[in-house]
Protein backbone atom coordinates (compact mmCIF):
# COMPACT_ATOMS: atom_id res chain seq x y z
CA UNK A 1 0.00 0.00 0.00
CA UNK A 2 1.25 3.46 -0.65
CA UNK A 3 0.24 4.90 2.51
CA UNK A 4 2.57 3.28 4.09
CA UNK A 5 6.25 4.74 2.21
CA UNK A 6 4.07 8.40 3.04
CA UNK A 7 3.81 8.04 6.34
CA UNK A 8 7.17 8.46 6.68
CA UNK A 9 7.56 11.71 5.62
CA UNK A 10 4.20 12.70 7.29
CA UNK A 11 5.27 16.85 7.35
CA UNK A 12 4.56 16.70 3.50
CA UNK A 13 1.79 14.78 3.35
CA UNK A 14 -1.00 16.86 2.58
CA UNK A 15 0.86 19.17 0.66
CA UNK A 16 1.99 16.29 -1.36
CA UNK A 17 -1.70 14.52 -1.63
CA UNK A 18 -3.31 17.77 -2.99
CA UNK A 19 -0.34 19.80 -4.57
CA UNK A 20 0.64 17.27 -7.37
CA UNK A 21 -2.11 17.50 -10.33
CA UNK A 22 -2.23 14.19 -10.46
CA UNK A 23 -3.24 13.31 -7.14
CA UNK A 24 -5.61 16.44 -7.28
CA UNK A 25 -7.58 15.21 -10.25
CA UNK A 26 -7.25 12.00 -9.04
CA UNK A 27 -9.64 13.25 -5.75
CA UNK A 28 -11.47 15.81 -8.21
CA UNK A 29 -12.56 12.49 -10.02
CA UNK A 30 -13.42 9.93 -6.70
CA UNK A 31 -15.35 13.30 -5.06
CA UNK A 32 -18.20 13.35 -7.03
CA UNK A 33 -19.10 9.44 -5.91
CA UNK A 34 -18.34 9.95 -2.25
CA UNK A 35 -20.05 12.99 -1.93
CA UNK A 36 -23.66 11.29 -2.98
CA UNK A 37 -22.89 8.26 -0.74
CA UNK A 38 -22.19 10.72 2.24
CA UNK A 39 -24.72 12.44 1.92
CA UNK A 40 -27.67 9.91 0.96
CA UNK A 41 -26.22 6.94 3.31
CA UNK A 42 -23.89 8.36 5.76
CA UNK A 43 -25.51 11.30 6.47
CA UNK A 44 -29.31 9.93 7.02
CA UNK A 45 -27.89 7.27 9.66
CA UNK A 46 -26.17 9.78 12.09
CA UNK A 47 -29.88 11.58 11.54
CA UNK A 48 -31.07 8.27 12.52
CA UNK A 49 -29.49 7.78 14.93
CA UNK A 50 -30.10 11.62 16.84
CA UNK A 51 -33.63 10.65 16.43
CA UNK A 52 -33.65 7.39 17.96
CA UNK A 53 -32.47 9.61 21.40
CA UNK A 54 -35.27 11.12 21.14
CA UNK A 55 -39.25 11.52 21.45
CA UNK A 56 -39.41 13.27 17.71
CA UNK A 57 -42.26 12.25 15.60
CA UNK A 58 -42.42 12.28 11.49
CA UNK A 59 -44.11 15.53 11.58
CA UNK A 60 -42.70 16.95 15.11
CA UNK A 61 -39.15 17.37 16.42
CA UNK A 62 -38.80 16.03 20.36
CA UNK A 63 -36.89 16.20 23.33
CA UNK A 64 -33.86 13.89 23.88
CA UNK A 65 -35.24 10.42 26.13
CA UNK A 66 -31.73 9.15 26.50
CA UNK A 67 -32.00 5.35 25.65
CA UNK A 68 -36.38 4.95 26.24
CA UNK A 69 -36.71 4.03 22.52
CA UNK A 70 -34.22 1.11 22.76
CA UNK A 71 -35.74 -0.34 25.74
CA UNK A 72 -39.05 -0.31 24.82
CA UNK A 73 -38.17 -1.47 21.66
CA UNK A 74 -36.76 -4.67 23.19
CA UNK A 75 -39.96 -4.96 25.25
CA UNK A 76 -42.14 -4.80 22.00
CA UNK A 77 -43.34 -8.35 20.90
CA UNK A 78 -43.46 -7.20 17.41
CA UNK A 79 -39.94 -6.25 17.37
CA UNK A 80 -38.69 -9.44 18.88
CA UNK A 81 -40.43 -11.54 16.87
CA UNK A 82 -38.91 -9.77 14.12
CA UNK A 83 -35.83 -10.16 15.49
CA UNK A 84 -36.17 -13.88 16.24
CA UNK A 85 -37.49 -14.68 12.38
CA UNK A 86 -34.81 -12.46 10.94
CA UNK A 87 -31.99 -14.27 13.28
CA UNK A 88 -33.86 -18.05 12.21
CA UNK A 89 -34.12 -16.78 8.47
CA UNK A 90 -30.58 -15.63 8.05
CA UNK A 91 -29.23 -18.67 9.68
CA UNK A 92 -31.23 -21.30 8.08
CA UNK A 93 -30.76 -19.73 5.03
CA UNK A 94 -27.58 -18.94 4.63
CA UNK A 95 -26.57 -22.44 5.58
CA UNK A 96 -28.65 -24.53 3.69
CA UNK A 97 -27.79 -22.12 0.37
CA UNK A 98 -24.04 -22.55 1.21
CA UNK A 99 -24.03 -26.12 1.34
CA UNK A 100 -26.61 -26.87 -1.83
CA UNK A 101 -24.41 -24.31 -3.68
CA UNK A 102 -21.06 -26.01 -2.54
CA UNK A 103 -22.77 -28.93 -3.99
CA UNK A 104 -24.00 -27.42 -7.31
CA UNK A 105 -20.76 -25.71 -7.72
CA UNK A 106 -18.45 -28.82 -7.32
CA UNK A 107 -20.71 -31.21 -9.99
CA UNK A 108 -20.44 -27.85 -11.89
CA UNK A 109 -16.96 -27.51 -12.19
CA UNK A 110 -16.79 -30.85 -14.28
CA UNK A 111 -16.71 -30.51 -18.14
CA UNK A 112 -19.92 -32.23 -19.26
CA UNK A 113 -22.53 -31.63 -22.00
CA UNK A 114 -24.95 -28.85 -21.06
CA UNK A 115 -23.38 -26.81 -18.86
CA UNK A 116 -23.55 -23.95 -20.49
CA UNK A 117 -27.66 -24.80 -20.58
CA UNK A 118 -26.97 -25.12 -16.12
CA UNK A 119 -25.28 -22.34 -15.92
CA UNK A 120 -27.97 -20.28 -17.73
CA UNK A 121 -30.23 -21.82 -15.74
CA UNK A 122 -28.62 -20.77 -12.60
CA UNK A 123 -29.17 -17.28 -13.63
CA UNK A 124 -33.01 -17.51 -14.42
CA UNK A 125 -33.93 -17.25 -10.63
CA UNK A 126 -31.53 -14.66 -9.80
CA UNK A 127 -32.89 -12.27 -12.26
CA UNK A 128 -36.45 -11.98 -10.83
CA UNK A 129 -37.42 -8.98 -8.78
CA UNK A 130 -37.12 -10.45 -5.15
CA UNK A 131 -40.73 -9.23 -4.86
CA UNK A 132 -41.98 -10.17 -7.85
CA UNK A 133 -40.63 -13.75 -7.05
CA UNK A 134 -42.58 -13.82 -3.70
CA UNK A 135 -45.75 -12.57 -5.52
CA UNK A 136 -45.62 -15.70 -7.73
CA UNK A 137 -44.77 -18.30 -4.85
CA UNK A 138 -47.56 -16.89 -2.86
CA UNK A 139 -49.68 -17.96 -5.75
CA UNK A 140 -48.46 -20.96 -5.82
CA UNK A 141 -48.90 -21.00 -1.86
CA UNK A 142 -52.33 -19.91 -2.45
CA UNK A 143 -54.79 -22.63 -1.05
CA UNK A 144 -57.33 -22.29 -3.98
CA UNK A 145 -55.16 -22.36 -7.05
CA UNK A 146 -51.33 -23.23 -5.57
CA UNK A 147 -49.58 -26.45 -6.81
CA UNK A 148 -47.53 -26.33 -4.00
CA UNK A 149 -50.07 -26.13 -1.30
CA UNK A 150 -51.92 -28.69 -3.78
CA UNK A 151 -48.28 -31.36 -3.31
CA UNK A 152 -47.83 -30.88 -0.11
CA UNK A 153 -51.30 -31.30 1.17
CA UNK A 154 -51.83 -34.33 -1.21
CA UNK A 155 -48.69 -35.68 0.32
CA UNK A 156 -49.98 -35.24 3.55
CA UNK A 157 -46.93 -33.36 4.90
CA UNK A 158 -48.79 -30.52 6.50
CA UNK A 159 -52.47 -30.57 6.81
CA UNK A 160 -53.48 -26.83 6.78
CA UNK A 161 -53.17 -24.12 3.84
CA UNK A 162 -49.40 -22.74 4.11
CA UNK A 163 -50.78 -19.08 3.88
CA UNK A 164 -52.27 -19.68 7.31
CA UNK A 165 -49.73 -20.23 9.77
CA UNK A 166 -46.93 -17.91 10.52
CA UNK A 167 -44.41 -20.79 10.92
CA UNK A 168 -45.30 -22.75 7.67
CA UNK A 169 -44.80 -18.24 5.78
CA UNK A 170 -41.10 -18.56 7.51
CA UNK A 171 -40.36 -21.63 6.73
CA UNK A 172 -42.07 -21.31 3.04
CA UNK A 173 -40.12 -17.80 3.06
CA UNK A 174 -36.32 -19.89 3.45
CA UNK A 175 -37.62 -22.00 0.74
CA UNK A 176 -37.98 -19.15 -1.82
CA UNK A 177 -35.04 -17.64 -0.53
CA UNK A 178 -33.31 -21.14 -0.91
CA UNK A 179 -34.44 -21.42 -4.76
CA UNK A 180 -33.64 -17.82 -5.65
CA UNK A 181 -30.17 -17.09 -4.14
CA UNK A 182 -28.55 -20.85 -4.13
CA UNK A 183 -27.50 -21.10 -7.86
CA UNK A 184 -26.01 -17.49 -7.56
CA UNK A 185 -23.60 -18.54 -4.25
CA UNK A 186 -23.30 -21.52 -6.63
CA UNK A 187 -21.99 -19.30 -9.41
CA UNK A 188 -19.30 -17.38 -6.97
CA UNK A 189 -18.23 -20.79 -5.34
CA UNK A 190 -17.73 -22.32 -8.93
CA UNK A 191 -15.52 -19.09 -10.02
CA UNK A 192 -13.39 -20.04 -6.78
CA UNK A 193 -12.74 -23.61 -7.35
CA UNK A 194 -11.78 -22.31 -11.00
CA UNK A 195 -9.07 -20.50 -9.86
CA UNK A 196 -7.49 -23.53 -8.31
CA UNK A 197 -4.86 -24.79 -10.15
CA UNK A 198 -5.42 -28.29 -10.89
CA UNK A 199 -1.21 -29.14 -10.28
CA UNK A 200 -2.47 -28.77 -6.54
CA UNK A 201 -5.05 -31.98 -7.10
CA UNK A 202 -1.76 -33.92 -9.15
CA UNK A 203 0.39 -33.01 -6.51
CA UNK A 204 -2.19 -34.42 -4.15
CA UNK A 205 -3.39 -37.53 -5.79
CA UNK A 206 0.58 -38.13 -6.58
CA UNK A 207 1.19 -38.52 -2.90
CA UNK A 208 -1.94 -40.75 -1.92
CA UNK A 209 -4.31 -38.37 -0.54
CA UNK A 210 -8.31 -39.78 -1.35
CA UNK A 211 -11.16 -37.23 -2.76
CA UNK A 212 -11.98 -36.02 1.04
CA UNK A 213 -8.61 -35.57 1.74
CA UNK A 214 -8.15 -33.38 -1.07
CA UNK A 215 -11.87 -31.78 -0.45
CA UNK A 216 -10.79 -31.24 2.90
CA UNK A 217 -7.27 -30.19 2.69
CA UNK A 218 -7.03 -28.45 -0.26
CA UNK A 219 -10.07 -27.06 -1.73
CA UNK A 220 -11.64 -25.70 1.67
CA UNK A 221 -8.53 -23.88 2.66
CA UNK A 222 -8.14 -22.35 -1.33
CA UNK A 223 -11.34 -21.64 -1.52
CA UNK A 224 -11.89 -20.01 2.05
CA UNK A 225 -11.56 -16.31 0.59
CA UNK A 226 -14.38 -16.98 -1.96
CA UNK A 227 -16.62 -18.91 0.44
CA UNK A 228 -16.00 -15.95 3.30
CA UNK A 229 -17.15 -12.78 0.48
CA UNK A 230 -19.91 -15.00 -0.92
CA UNK A 231 -21.36 -15.80 2.70
CA UNK A 232 -21.05 -12.46 4.39
CA UNK A 233 -22.52 -11.22 1.60
CA UNK A 234 -25.68 -13.43 1.35
CA UNK A 235 -25.86 -13.23 5.42
CA UNK A 236 -25.82 -9.31 5.11
CA UNK A 237 -28.81 -9.99 2.32
CA UNK A 238 -30.36 -12.29 4.22
CA UNK A 239 -30.21 -10.39 7.55
CA UNK A 240 -32.11 -7.05 6.31
CA UNK A 241 -34.97 -9.22 4.32
CA UNK A 242 -37.87 -7.44 3.61
CA UNK A 243 -39.75 -7.53 0.21
CA UNK A 244 -39.71 -11.46 0.17
CA UNK A 245 -41.65 -11.02 3.85
CA UNK A 246 -43.51 -8.18 2.69
CA UNK A 247 -45.20 -9.74 -0.26
CA UNK A 248 -44.71 -13.55 0.42
CA UNK A 249 -47.00 -12.74 3.63
CA UNK A 250 -48.80 -10.38 2.94
CA UNK A 251 -47.44 -7.96 5.66
CA UNK A 252 -48.17 -10.93 8.29
CA UNK A 253 -44.21 -12.09 8.82
CA UNK A 254 -42.32 -9.95 10.74
CA UNK A 255 -38.65 -9.31 10.35
CA UNK A 256 -35.94 -6.32 11.74
CA UNK A 257 -36.88 -4.55 8.20
CA UNK A 258 -40.96 -5.07 8.26
CA UNK A 259 -40.23 -3.60 11.78
CA UNK A 260 -38.69 -0.51 10.75
CA UNK A 261 -41.06 -0.18 7.89
CA UNK A 262 -44.63 -0.39 9.32
CA UNK A 263 -43.08 2.11 12.57
CA UNK A 264 -41.90 4.41 10.68
CA UNK A 265 -44.01 4.44 7.37
CA UNK A 266 -46.98 2.55 7.48
CA UNK A 267 -48.63 3.57 10.94
CA UNK A 268 -45.68 6.52 12.29
CA UNK A 269 -47.10 5.55 15.93
CA UNK A 270 -43.57 4.59 17.03
CA UNK A 271 -41.88 6.79 14.71
CA UNK A 272 -38.64 6.70 17.40
CA UNK A 273 -38.83 3.23 17.83
CA UNK A 274 -38.50 2.72 14.34
CA UNK A 275 -35.28 4.89 14.11
CA UNK A 276 -34.10 2.70 17.26
CA UNK A 277 -34.62 -0.16 15.31
CA UNK A 278 -32.97 1.13 12.28
CA UNK A 279 -29.80 2.06 14.40
CA UNK A 280 -29.90 -1.47 15.73
CA UNK A 281 -29.54 -2.79 12.04
CA UNK A 282 -27.13 -0.56 11.36
CA UNK A 283 -24.79 -1.38 14.66
CA UNK A 284 -25.49 -5.27 13.80
CA UNK A 285 -24.85 -5.60 9.88
CA UNK A 286 -21.94 -3.57 10.48
CA UNK A 287 -20.42 -6.01 13.66
CA UNK A 288 -21.24 -8.85 11.22
CA UNK A 289 -19.00 -7.34 8.66
CA UNK A 290 -16.43 -7.12 11.16
CA UNK A 291 -16.51 -10.48 12.52
CA UNK A 292 -16.20 -11.53 8.96
CA UNK A 293 -13.46 -9.59 8.10
CA UNK A 294 -11.27 -9.44 11.41
CA UNK A 295 -12.47 -12.47 13.19
CA UNK A 296 -12.37 -14.78 9.91
CA UNK A 297 -9.56 -13.21 8.31
CA UNK A 298 -12.14 -12.10 5.55
CA UNK A 299 -9.70 -10.32 2.30
CA UNK A 300 -11.67 -6.87 0.82
CA UNK A 301 -9.40 -6.78 -1.65
CA UNK A 302 -8.63 -2.83 -1.02
CA UNK A 303 -5.14 -3.65 -1.59
CA UNK A 304 -3.76 -3.55 -4.52
CA UNK B 1 -8.75 -25.04 -16.55
CA UNK B 2 -12.05 -26.52 -16.35
CA UNK B 3 -10.98 -29.41 -19.03
CA UNK B 4 -8.07 -30.13 -16.23
CA UNK B 5 -10.39 -30.31 -13.46
CA UNK B 6 -12.88 -33.05 -15.36
CA UNK B 7 -10.14 -35.37 -15.89
CA UNK B 8 -10.15 -35.73 -12.35
CA UNK B 9 -13.86 -37.72 -12.90
CA UNK B 10 -12.38 -39.75 -16.07
CA UNK B 11 -13.10 -42.97 -14.16
CA UNK B 12 -16.64 -42.79 -13.58
CA UNK B 13 -19.13 -45.30 -13.96
CA UNK B 14 -22.08 -45.01 -16.33
CA UNK B 15 -24.28 -45.01 -13.17
CA UNK B 16 -23.00 -42.63 -11.54
CA UNK B 17 -22.55 -40.53 -14.78
CA UNK B 18 -26.46 -40.81 -14.78
CA UNK B 19 -27.04 -39.92 -11.37
CA UNK B 20 -25.13 -36.79 -11.85
CA UNK B 21 -27.06 -36.10 -14.98
CA UNK B 22 -30.38 -36.54 -12.79
CA UNK B 23 -29.33 -34.47 -10.39
CA UNK B 24 -28.40 -32.08 -12.37
CA UNK B 25 -31.79 -32.33 -14.37
CA UNK B 26 -33.19 -31.67 -11.09
CA UNK B 27 -31.40 -28.39 -10.45
CA UNK B 28 -32.24 -26.83 -13.69
CA UNK B 29 -36.46 -28.06 -13.98
CA UNK B 30 -36.80 -26.57 -9.95
CA UNK B 31 -35.00 -23.26 -11.23
CA UNK B 32 -37.33 -23.07 -14.01
CA UNK B 33 -40.47 -24.00 -12.56
CA UNK B 34 -41.94 -21.32 -11.19
CA UNK B 35 -41.55 -19.34 -14.01
CA UNK B 36 -43.42 -22.44 -16.13
CA UNK B 37 -46.06 -22.75 -13.57
CA UNK B 38 -47.09 -18.88 -13.55
CA UNK B 39 -46.67 -18.56 -17.13
CA UNK B 40 -48.99 -21.45 -17.32
CA UNK B 41 -51.27 -19.98 -14.57
CA UNK B 42 -51.47 -16.94 -16.74
CA UNK B 43 -52.94 -18.53 -19.62
CA UNK B 44 -55.80 -20.86 -18.37
CA UNK B 45 -59.03 -20.43 -18.13
CA UNK B 46 -60.20 -19.16 -14.85
CA UNK B 47 -62.56 -23.04 -14.19
CA UNK B 48 -59.24 -24.52 -15.37
CA UNK B 49 -57.31 -22.91 -12.50
CA UNK B 50 -59.48 -23.76 -9.48
CA UNK B 51 -59.50 -27.19 -11.26
CA UNK B 52 -58.20 -29.92 -8.28
CA UNK B 53 -56.16 -31.85 -9.05
CA UNK B 54 -54.06 -28.72 -11.39
CA UNK B 55 -53.71 -29.62 -14.75
CA UNK B 56 -50.32 -30.00 -15.77
CA UNK B 57 -50.35 -28.48 -19.33
CA UNK B 58 -53.16 -26.08 -20.54
CA UNK B 59 -56.17 -27.56 -22.31
CA UNK B 60 -57.25 -24.69 -23.76
CA UNK B 61 -54.93 -21.28 -23.66
CA UNK B 62 -56.20 -17.93 -23.53
CA UNK B 63 -54.86 -14.50 -23.19
CA UNK B 64 -56.93 -12.78 -22.08
CA UNK B 65 -55.23 -12.07 -19.20
CA UNK B 66 -52.69 -10.43 -20.86
CA UNK B 67 -55.33 -7.94 -22.75
CA UNK B 68 -56.49 -6.76 -19.32
CA UNK B 69 -53.18 -6.14 -18.01
CA UNK B 70 -51.56 -4.71 -20.92
CA UNK B 71 -55.45 -2.36 -20.89
CA UNK B 72 -54.78 -1.27 -17.46
CA UNK B 73 -53.30 2.35 -17.84
CA UNK B 74 -51.58 1.84 -14.33
CA UNK B 75 -49.46 -1.02 -15.35
CA UNK B 76 -48.75 0.75 -18.12
CA UNK B 77 -47.33 3.67 -16.26
CA UNK B 78 -45.55 1.62 -14.03
CA UNK B 79 -43.78 0.20 -16.48
CA UNK B 80 -42.87 3.26 -17.90
CA UNK B 81 -41.80 4.48 -14.19
CA UNK B 82 -39.51 1.27 -14.05
CA UNK B 83 -37.85 2.00 -17.28
CA UNK B 84 -37.54 5.68 -16.50
CA UNK B 85 -36.08 5.18 -12.89
CA UNK B 86 -33.71 1.99 -14.23
CA UNK B 87 -31.87 3.78 -17.16
CA UNK B 88 -31.56 7.03 -15.22
CA UNK B 89 -29.74 4.62 -12.20
CA UNK B 90 -27.96 3.19 -15.06
CA UNK B 91 -26.41 6.31 -16.65
CA UNK B 92 -25.48 8.45 -13.40
CA UNK B 93 -23.90 5.61 -12.30
CA UNK B 94 -22.03 4.41 -15.03
CA UNK B 95 -21.02 8.41 -15.31
CA UNK B 96 -19.87 8.51 -12.07
CA UNK B 97 -18.71 5.35 -11.55
CA UNK B 98 -16.69 5.15 -13.96
CA UNK B 99 -14.73 8.67 -13.22
CA UNK B 100 -14.24 7.34 -9.76
CA UNK B 101 -13.33 3.73 -10.66
CA UNK B 102 -10.92 5.18 -13.09
CA UNK B 103 -9.34 7.14 -11.09
CA UNK B 104 -8.74 4.38 -8.40
CA UNK B 105 -7.85 1.87 -10.84
CA UNK B 106 -5.30 3.71 -12.66
CA UNK B 107 -3.64 7.17 -10.32
CA UNK B 108 -2.09 7.35 -7.39
CA UNK B 109 -3.46 9.12 -4.37
CA UNK B 110 -3.33 8.88 -0.62
CA UNK B 111 -6.91 7.90 0.73
CA UNK B 112 -7.51 5.23 -1.80
CA UNK B 113 -7.77 2.29 0.57
CA UNK B 114 -10.31 4.26 3.10
CA UNK B 115 -12.53 5.37 0.03
CA UNK B 116 -12.52 1.90 -1.19
CA UNK B 117 -13.41 0.64 2.14
CA UNK B 118 -16.47 3.28 2.32
CA UNK B 119 -18.16 2.37 -1.04
CA UNK B 120 -17.79 -1.02 -0.07
CA UNK B 121 -19.15 -0.31 3.38
CA UNK B 122 -22.30 0.93 1.19
CA UNK B 123 -22.84 -2.81 -0.41
CA UNK B 124 -23.14 -3.84 3.26
CA UNK B 125 -25.32 -0.74 4.35
CA UNK B 126 -28.92 -2.13 5.69
CA UNK B 127 -31.00 0.18 3.29
CA UNK B 128 -34.12 0.25 5.63
CA UNK B 129 -31.94 1.57 8.32
CA UNK B 130 -32.42 5.19 6.65
CA UNK B 131 -35.80 5.59 4.84
CA UNK B 132 -37.03 7.44 7.70
CA UNK B 133 -34.17 10.22 7.91
CA UNK B 134 -34.33 10.32 4.22
CA UNK B 135 -38.11 10.41 4.18
CA UNK B 136 -38.13 13.97 6.53
CA UNK B 137 -35.03 15.49 4.21
CA UNK B 138 -36.86 14.38 0.73
CA UNK B 139 -40.01 15.82 2.05
CA UNK B 140 -38.42 19.28 2.99
CA UNK B 141 -37.05 19.50 -0.35
CA UNK B 142 -39.88 18.44 -2.07
CA UNK B 143 -39.17 15.22 -4.22
CA UNK B 144 -41.03 13.05 -2.05
CA UNK B 145 -43.39 11.04 -4.66
CA UNK B 146 -41.10 12.56 -7.91
CA UNK B 147 -38.76 9.82 -9.53
CA UNK B 148 -35.72 11.29 -8.39
CA UNK B 149 -36.41 10.43 -5.12
CA UNK B 150 -36.10 6.62 -6.17
CA UNK B 151 -33.14 7.57 -8.91
CA UNK B 152 -31.23 9.33 -6.08
CA UNK B 153 -31.44 6.15 -3.34
CA UNK B 154 -30.81 3.79 -6.35
CA UNK B 155 -27.61 5.67 -7.34
CA UNK B 156 -25.93 5.48 -3.82
CA UNK B 157 -26.64 1.79 -3.64
CA UNK B 158 -25.65 0.94 -7.28
CA UNK B 159 -22.99 2.48 -7.44
CA UNK B 160 -20.71 0.47 -4.84
CA UNK B 161 -21.49 -2.47 -7.67
CA UNK B 162 -20.40 -0.17 -10.35
CA UNK B 163 -17.35 0.85 -9.09
CA UNK B 164 -15.82 -2.32 -8.26
CA UNK B 165 -17.06 -4.05 -11.59
CA UNK B 166 -15.43 -1.29 -13.59
CA UNK B 167 -12.10 -1.05 -11.27
CA UNK B 168 -12.22 -4.67 -12.01
CA UNK B 169 -12.36 -3.98 -15.42
CA UNK B 170 -10.41 -1.35 -15.71
CA UNK B 171 -6.88 -3.11 -13.76
CA UNK B 172 -7.21 -5.21 -16.76
CA UNK B 173 -6.36 -2.86 -19.56
CA UNK B 174 -2.85 -2.45 -20.71
CA UNK B 175 -1.64 0.79 -19.21
CA UNK B 176 0.87 1.40 -22.30
CA UNK B 177 -2.01 2.86 -24.76
CA UNK B 178 -2.70 5.66 -22.42
CA UNK B 179 0.47 6.14 -21.41
CA UNK B 180 1.68 7.06 -25.07
CA UNK B 181 -1.61 9.50 -25.56
CA UNK B 182 -0.19 11.33 -22.16
CA UNK B 183 3.31 11.51 -24.24
CA UNK B 184 1.05 13.05 -26.77
CA UNK B 185 -0.04 15.72 -24.69
CA UNK B 186 -3.13 14.16 -23.59
CA UNK B 187 -4.45 15.37 -20.35
CA UNK B 188 -5.52 12.55 -17.52
CA UNK B 189 -8.80 13.16 -18.83
CA UNK B 190 -8.50 12.98 -22.24
CA UNK B 191 -6.93 9.80 -21.99
CA UNK B 192 -9.95 8.48 -20.04
CA UNK B 193 -11.81 10.07 -22.11
CA UNK B 194 -10.38 8.54 -25.65
CA UNK B 195 -8.31 5.98 -24.85
CA UNK B 196 -9.65 3.95 -21.80
CA UNK B 197 -13.56 4.58 -22.49
CA UNK B 198 -13.55 2.49 -25.50
CA UNK B 199 -11.53 -0.18 -24.49
CA UNK B 200 -13.32 -0.85 -21.75
CA UNK B 201 -16.54 -0.47 -23.73
CA UNK B 202 -17.22 -4.39 -23.01
CA UNK B 203 -16.70 -3.93 -19.59
CA UNK B 204 -19.12 -1.15 -18.87
CA UNK B 205 -21.52 -2.48 -20.97
CA UNK B 206 -21.58 -5.46 -18.21
CA UNK B 207 -21.68 -3.05 -15.35
CA UNK B 208 -24.74 -1.71 -16.95
CA UNK B 209 -26.85 -4.47 -17.52
CA UNK B 210 -26.00 -5.70 -13.80
CA UNK B 211 -26.37 -1.74 -12.60
CA UNK B 212 -29.67 -1.57 -14.55
CA UNK B 213 -31.15 -5.37 -13.03
CA UNK B 214 -30.39 -3.82 -9.71
CA UNK B 215 -32.23 -0.82 -10.21
CA UNK B 216 -35.42 -2.91 -11.76
CA UNK B 217 -35.57 -5.10 -8.94
CA UNK B 218 -35.43 -2.60 -6.23
CA UNK B 219 -38.59 -2.44 -4.29
CA UNK B 220 -37.88 -0.80 -0.72
CA UNK B 221 -37.00 2.90 -1.38
CA UNK B 222 -39.71 2.81 -4.35
CA UNK B 223 -42.43 1.57 -1.89
CA UNK B 224 -41.09 4.29 0.74
CA UNK B 225 -41.16 7.15 -1.54
CA UNK B 226 -43.67 6.79 -3.95
CA UNK B 227 -46.71 7.15 -2.85
CA UNK B 228 -49.36 7.46 -6.01
CA UNK B 229 -49.28 4.83 -8.77
CA UNK B 230 -47.97 8.22 -11.29
CA UNK B 231 -44.65 7.21 -10.19
CA UNK B 232 -44.50 3.81 -8.93
CA UNK B 233 -42.85 1.03 -10.73
CA UNK B 234 -43.48 -1.99 -11.23
CA UNK B 235 -42.03 -3.57 -8.35
CA UNK B 236 -44.09 -1.67 -6.17
CA UNK B 237 -47.12 -1.69 -8.96
CA UNK B 238 -47.55 -5.63 -8.90
CA UNK B 239 -48.08 -6.45 -5.12
CA UNK B 240 -50.42 -3.93 -4.95
CA UNK B 241 -52.34 -5.40 -7.99
CA UNK B 242 -52.58 -8.73 -5.88
CA UNK B 243 -54.57 -7.15 -3.53
CA UNK B 244 -56.33 -5.30 -6.24
CA UNK B 245 -57.58 -8.22 -8.23
CA UNK B 246 -57.71 -10.16 -5.15
CA UNK B 247 -58.75 -13.48 -6.48
CA UNK B 248 -57.65 -12.48 -9.80
CA UNK B 249 -55.21 -14.64 -10.11
CA UNK B 250 -54.50 -15.46 -13.42
CA UNK B 251 -54.16 -11.54 -13.97
CA UNK B 252 -51.45 -11.82 -10.93
CA UNK B 253 -49.54 -14.24 -13.09
CA UNK B 254 -49.49 -12.34 -16.07
CA UNK B 255 -48.26 -9.39 -14.63
CA UNK B 256 -45.50 -11.35 -12.85
CA UNK B 257 -44.74 -12.88 -16.32
CA UNK B 258 -44.48 -9.84 -18.07
CA UNK B 259 -41.93 -7.83 -15.90
CA UNK B 260 -40.07 -11.17 -15.18
CA UNK B 261 -39.51 -12.70 -19.00
CA UNK B 262 -38.09 -9.59 -20.45
CA UNK B 263 -35.49 -10.12 -17.47
CA UNK B 264 -35.13 -13.66 -18.12
CA UNK B 265 -33.90 -13.31 -21.62
CA UNK B 266 -31.64 -10.19 -21.27
CA UNK B 267 -30.18 -12.47 -18.58
CA UNK B 268 -30.06 -15.71 -20.95
CA UNK B 269 -28.34 -13.39 -24.42
CA UNK B 270 -26.06 -11.68 -22.10
CA UNK B 271 -25.21 -15.08 -19.82
CA UNK B 272 -21.51 -15.15 -20.17
CA UNK B 273 -21.22 -11.48 -19.71
CA UNK B 274 -23.00 -11.50 -16.10
CA UNK B 275 -21.11 -14.37 -15.14
CA UNK B 276 -18.02 -12.64 -15.44
CA UNK B 277 -19.33 -9.51 -14.62
CA UNK B 278 -20.59 -11.18 -11.28
CA UNK B 279 -17.64 -13.01 -10.31
CA UNK B 280 -15.33 -10.45 -11.09
CA UNK B 281 -15.29 -8.34 -7.91
CA UNK B 282 -16.05 -11.63 -5.57
CA UNK B 283 -13.39 -13.90 -6.58
CA UNK B 284 -10.25 -11.86 -6.42
CA UNK B 285 -10.58 -10.94 -2.70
Amino acid sequence: MTVNTEKKRRGGFLKREFGDPERRTAYYMVLPALVIILVVAFFPIAYATYLSFTSATVAAPGSFVGFQNYTEMFANEDFREGLVNTTLFTVISVTLEFLIGLGIALAINQAFKGRGLVRAAILVPWAFPTVISAVMWRLMFQDQVGIINYVVNALGIISQPILSDRTLLLIGSIGVDVWKTTPFMALLLLAGLQTISSDVYEAARVDGANVLQRFFRITLPLLKGTILVAVLFRTLDSYRIFDLFWALSNRELESLSTFVYKSVRVSQLLFAQGNAASVFIFVTSFLLALFFIYGLGMQTSTEE
Amino acid sequence: MASATASRGGGRGALSAVLFYVFLTLFVLVSVFPLLWIFKMSIITRSELFQSPPTILPNNPIASEYGQIFGDPAFQQALINSVIISGATTVICLFFGAIAAYAIARLKFGFKGLIMTLILAISFFPGVAIIAPLFIQFSSVGIIDTLASVIITDVVFALPLTVWLLVAFFRELPRDLEEAAKVDGATTIQAFRKVIVPLAAPGVFTTAILTFIFAWNEFLFATTFLLTPDTQPVTVVIPNFASQYTTDYGAQAAAAVVVTVPLVIMVLIFQRRIVSGLTAGAVKG
